[in-house]
């Protein structure tokens, strides 16, 4: 829990390389999937460099992908401000969850490390932080990989798109989802967590049927939050 | 209101997509910095973040075809006995490649 010691707080660049390389590996297939992306951007009559723009300044594929559904001559501003957000809305929790680790940061290097906060560098930093080491490394490092190989990606899909024309049948849309599961089940496991889980899952799942699109990540992690913090651990006396 | 996509309205819309964003990465932290963290405020952030994770995954694995069960379902199972991401990971990835291959 979040008894900071000041080392952890210190920005140090051999643990942002530490981040980077321990990255690499799940890089590798956000890098496929950014050639999917690349792809079906031009598919759809971007030109290369507003894919590679895109992939820098926006860097969240899943709300990239949604707003490719909603491109044609013109593009609807609201409904892709609303999906956009909705979809990227865990970002905001992620925020608040590595904000104890943050907080004692100079403004400009709290601001600065989220730029790059994504789903696997966030998992990998919050299980790192929560085991009492530093995870601003694995946040920064590990998200710059990943954000070069989602830019990367994404100017390769313009030229070997076609070469992967199908990254489902091979299983890869589920990297990232047997990732952020492996990270779930390395975790911490005890009762309270597993009913804390039950209750995350069951409300997610029914928001995604009865709520409007993309809201399901958002309301289920709330569940599961607000449980955490009415039946809370025993402190553990020192 | 519509943008049109030729001319600027292409980089008009990079723009709000990348503002928008912006805005989900800061907001967290932004808001966090009004809330008192005490015992109670960590406790929810412990029990939330392990539920962002469950939430994104549960209709992942609902709604998914067999395939994305039998990727997670594997990854889980490894990872209980192993205990490393990696061979968990790909484990899954080869679950769902088998099961859609067959």
């Amino acid at each position: 829990m979040p008894t900071v010691d000041n080392r952890s707080l210190e920005l140090k660049w051999d643990e942002v390389l530490a981040g980077f390389k321990q990255l690499l590996p799940i890089s590798v297939f956000v890098l496929i999937f950014a050639v999917a992306f690349g792809l079906a951007a031009a598919q759809k009559g971007l030109d290369g460099a507003s894919i590679l723009l895109m992939s820098t300044l926006v860097f969240a594929g899943a709300s990239q992908f949604a707003a490719l559904d909603l491109w044609g001559e013109q593009v609807p501003l609201v409904p892709l401000i609303v999906t956009v957000f909705a979809i990227n809305a865990r970002h905001l929790l992620m925020g608040a969850t590595l904000y104890p680790w943050l907080r004692d940061l100079p403004r400009a290097k709290r601001y600065g490390v989220m730029l790059v906060a994504s789903d696997a560098n966030w998992a990998m930093a919050m299980q790192a932080f929560n085991a009492g080491k530093s995870g601003l490394g694995l946040l920064l490092g590990g998200g710059l990989a990943m954000w070069a190989a989602w830019a990367l990606g994404s100017w390769l899909g313009l030229y070997f798109g076609s070469a992967i024309e199908n990254p489902v049948s091979f299983g890869l849309d589920m990297v990232m989802g047997c990732f952020l599961l492996a990270m779930v089940v390395g975790g911490q496991k005890n009762l309270r967590m597993l009913v804390i889980w039950v209750v995350a899952a069951s409300s997610s799942l029914l928001a995604y049927w009865y709520l409007p699109a993309n809201s399901h990540v958002v309301v289920g992690a709330l569940a599961g939050g607000i449980l955490g913090a009415l039946w809370m651990e025993k402190k553990v006396e020192h | 209101m519509n943008i049109e996509t030729a001319g600027h309205g292409t980089l008009i819309i990079i723009l709000v997509m990348a503002a928008v964003t912006l805005v989900t990465r800061w907001g967290g932290i932004f808001v966090m910095s009004f809330v008192p963290i005490n015992y109670r405020t960590q406790q929810f952030i412990s029990a939330m973040s392990g539920s962002v994770l469950v939430a994104v995954l549960t209709p992942l694995a609902v709604n998914g075809d067999n395939g994305a069960r039998a990727a997670l379902l594997t990854t889980a199972i490894v990872m209980l006995l192993v205990k490393k991401p990696l061979p968990a990971i790909a484990a899954g990835i080869i679950a769902a490649a088998l099961f859609r291959l067959l």
